[in-house]
């Protein structure tokens, strides 16, 4: 069978995010989470990008840390009760339709294996640009640094902005310093 | 069909979100759609048989590529999009925990049926 080790990649992560989902225990819950997030660092790496893989595991590491901060020393964590169940069946039906309807749009895509930039020439696309001269223009070894270092600097700028934002929210929703001192004075 | 499968994954995210009424449970959920979304973005880039978009040793010497690396690198542009998408998914992660906890410090519990009335 073609591309086994993706199925069985794919399946591991789809497994997990399944037993995260329907676990009662939180902690359970997010630890499975954890699992699937390294099982797709390993696709990623089976499926040639490395850069991605690396980030996917620091990331991972970060996000399970930030997870079990809020389960544990938690005491009423058990409630993960459903909705009544009318809605649970409506709202299951209602995925049901979009993942049938989903699946028809894949056959529009190309092959999986064959990406669209090498379906017409080289170097008419973006992709096939960066390929070939990202390593002249560029002087990276690395295509993906060229690319989000070089060609889409602009790009990386925005993300560090979005980046410090978030941040910048989380800390102001958590502090309780300033809160207090509004409160005392007169 | 295996773009099926990674689809069967963002559903699975989304009937979290959908029908889980613990507030880290939905946030669980859109982790899960993450994954699925950039599993997917790169599954789109993928070449049979392909190599990482990283030049060797002889082409960085003599500074220019040749055809056995243009014939055979993977799509670097997904990427080098998800690898933007991936970081900021962890800043929106720290931004929608510090709501739960937040919200847990205030009403006592993860329930979303339980947090309806307004205080402070």
């Amino acid at each position: 069978m073609e591309h086994l080790e993706f199925y069985i990649l794919l399946l591991f992560v789809i497994i997990g995010s399944l037993v995260a989902v329907e676990t009662k225990n939180l902690l359970s819950a997010v630890i499975c989470i954890g699992a699937a997030g390294f099982g797709g660092s390993l696709m990623f790496l089976f499926l040639r990008a490395p850069d991605i893989a690396i980030t996917q595991i620091v990331v991972e590491v970060l996000a399970l840390v930030i997870l079990i901060r809020v389960t544990i020393s938690r005491d009423k964590t058990f409630i993960s009760g459903d909705w009544e169940l009318v809605g649970v069946l409506f709202s299951v039906g209602f995925l049901l339709i979009i993942f049938l309807a989903g699946t028809q749009v894949f056959d529009a895509l190309p092959e999986f294996g064959s990406p669209s930039f090498i379906a017409n020439n080289h170097g008419d696309t973006a992709s096939g640009h960066y390929i070939q001269e990202g390593l002249s223009e560029t002087g990276a070894a690395n295509i993906v640094t060229s690319v989000i270092l070089d060609y889409r600097a602009y790009d990386t700028l925005g993300e560090a902005t979005v980046l410090f934002t978030s941040i910048l929210g989380a800390v102001v929703i958590l502090r309780k310093q300033s809160r207090n001192r509004l409160e005392t004075e007169p | 069909m295996l773009y099926s499968m990674c689809f069967l994954l963002f559903i699975i995210g989304l009937y979290c979100v959908l029908v889980k009424k613990n507030m880290v449970k939905i946030v669980l959920g859109i982790v899960i759609m993450e994954y699925a979304v950039n599993l997917f973005l790169i599954m789109l880039g993928y070449r049979l048989g392909g190599i990482a978009p990283i030049v060797g040793q002889n082409d960085y010497a003599s500074g220019a590529v040749d055809a056995s690396f243009t014939q055979a690198s993977v799509d670097p542009l997904p990427q080098a999009m998800v690898l933007t998408a991936i970081v900021i998914s962890l800043g929106s992660l720290a931004l929608m925990i510090s709501i739960c906890i937040r919200t847990y410090e205030r009403y006592g519990t993860f329930d979303i049926t339980q947090i309806r009335r307004l205080k402070g």
